[in-house]
């Protein structure tokens, strides 16, 4: 028996190996190409990435961009995830087909369609000027703001099930007690139920935000190319600048970025697990 | 319950409200406007009919990237099954050091920016000379689709009791026979809504494809994206419809095989 528990690792050889090949070590390469100059180590690409004004534009735009959205969902997830889990029956059914039906759908059809509802006669654009916030029809296509609710909604699960994963554990019973205790409401909610929640809050945030730093195609049809980001910034230098120099350097920085983001996450989830 | 409270818990249900709403306007919207007669996506449509679906039939390139996309989701998802679910054996059954580690590993291409890897996995190609469109696509999307089996096969042994197998060998089954009639009937459901969640990522996937297509081999979201830089017209909305039908679905055969809440498990 002992033999054999020792032999079953190797069936872990054959996926590890293939993702050894095919992934980590193109990745590697990736980021020892940027940092190769016509001989040997130099940091010659990022420094003259980082001396153009138009890359601080380029990650200026990339950071407000990803906090927006990152912020706009924790705005609507967080009550969000408080009602899915509370709702029961026929509420709660809709509530997780709403959340999990668009998570199934490609961003390329979501995109298309916010193409649709943002333009000046499309359904946003009705909808204000019925209710009379607007006096005429406006396009939010391809402006930051049409943007930022765009990603937003294709992220906005990424925020409410992490949270929701955390509030369904809540006992109740604690705001009860709370309560008797003669705890205020708004204490309570600060003292009680918010730090519990804050494990669910970090997760979300570092999903949302890794995936809206990384958003690719939303941006390209929301925006258009006036209006650069990492991401499409590294898309464009590949696929049609052909600048490979350019799109290793900004790849580096995304993925330096993203890597930031797990590390700071887990040691942030870390810290408020032990506040909980 | 004081008035406060009262107000908070309105405003929970009515942001709750707001936000299905939120999350279902583009795909309602894209349904509309596929039915609608309307070329210039006027909402409410003028008037119901199917013209963009009997475009379909006609769009070029459409079915070649329909089926590419279906090759390349079912075969790449069909090798990460095979790969992801030793490997999660030899995770929960083995001894060696660095489990945690090949964990993280398997699963990191789902945590890392897709158009980084696309461009990683690229060059890598390109240095081995590996050039051809099809063959790039599939060796990538496994990459893709591995997380998503690891993942789930991973939480489903980790509930499996394995002294069964032996129960299995003593009752005179071979090892083989053991596996297969008691391991992988009890995996059943973790193979499905993992394979489910790995197509479905195949099938949308956007920032690895773009790197692999040429002019011939194309993946529907490639080819989408194509239409809609090109001639964006409603003839897309009534692509999107059908795969919006596809995830609507899968997501019914997931709710029917482990229940809605379970796919919400985060």
């Amino acid at each position: 028996m002992k033999s054999d528990r020792s032999l079953v690792g190797w069936l872990a050889a054959p996926a590890v190996f293939y993702l050894t090949i095919v992934y980590a070590l193109p990745l590697t390469w990736l980021l020892a190409r940027s940092m190769m100059g016509p001989e040997g180590f130099s940091l010659v690409l990022f420094e003259e990435f980082l001396g153009d004004p138009f890359s601080w534009r380029v990650i200026g735009n990339t950071l407000r961009i990803a906090g927006m959205v990152t912020i706009l969902c924790l705005l609507i997830g967080y009550p969000v995830a408080f009602a899915l889990a509370r709702a029961r029956g026929v509420v709660q059914v809709v509530l997780l087909a709403a959340i999990i039906l668009p998570l199934s759908i490609g961003v390329v059809v979501k995109a298309f369609a916010w193409q649709i509802v943002l333009r000046r006669d499309g359904v946003v654009s009705q909808f204000l000027v019925g209710i009379g916030v607007w006096s005429e029809p406006q396009r939010l296509l391809f402006t930051e703001i049409g943007l930022v609710v765009g990603a937003a909604n294709v992220f906005l699960p990424f925020m409410i099930l992490p949270i929701y994963s955390v509030v369904k554990l809540i006992d109740p019973r604690l705001m009860e007690a709370g309560a008797t205790l003669g705890v205020s409401p708004v204490s309570r909610f600060f003292r009680i139920l918010f730090p519990l929640t804050l494990p669910g809050i970090v997760s979300g945030l570092a999903f949302v935000f890794s995936l809206a730093v990384s958003m690719f195609v939303i941006p390209s049809l929301l925006i258009g190319d006036r209006f650069q980001t990492l991401a499409t910034l590294t898309g464009r230098s590949f696929l049609l600048m052909r600048n490979e120099a350019l799109g290793s350097v900004t790849a580096t920085v995304l993925l330096v970025l993203a890597v930031a983001i797990v590390l700071i996450s887990s040691l942030l989830a870390r810290r408020v697990g032990r506040f909980a | 319950m004081t008035g406060l409270e009262r107000l908070v818990q309105i405003c929970v249900w009515v942001i709750a409200a707001a936000a299905v709403i939120f999350l279902l306007t583009p795909l309602v919207v894209t349904i509309a406007v596929s039915f609608g007669n309307s070329a210039v996506f006027s909402l409410p449509p003028p008037e119901w009919s199917l013209r963009w679906y009997e475009r379909l039939a006609n769009t070029r390139g459409l079915w070649p990237s329909i089926l590419t996309s279906l090759q390349i989701a079912g075969l790449s998802t069909l090798i990460s099954l095979m790969l992801g679910t030793l490997c999660a054996i030899a995770i929960v059954r083995g001894t060696f050091p660095g489990r945690e580690a090949i964990t993280t590993f398997l699963v990191s291409p789902l945590m890392l920016p897709g158009l980084v890897v696309g461009i990683a996995m690229l060059q890598g190609f390109r240095l081995v000379g590996l050039r051809e469109a099809w063959m790039s696509l599939l060796i990538a999307h496994v990459v893709i689709t591995m997380p998503y089996v690891v993942r789930t096969v991973l939480a489903a042994l980790n509930l499996f009791d394995f002294t069964l197998l032996d129960a299995a060998r003593m009752l005179g089954c071979s090892p083989v026979q053991a596996v297969r009639r008691v391991l992988v009937p009890a995996l059943g459901p973790a193979f499905l809504t993992s394979g489910m969640f790995a197509f479905l990522a195949s099938m949308d996937n956007y920032p690895v494809s773009i790197f692999f297509t040429d002019a011939w081999t194309k993946t529907l979201p490639i080819q989408m994206l194509q239409y809609v830089e090109e001639r964006p017209d409603p003839t897309i909305a009534a692509i999107s419809a059908g795969l919006i039908l596809l995830a609507v679905i899968v997501m019914i055969i997931g709710d029917r095989l482990v229940g809605l809440r379970r796919l919400a498990d985060f």
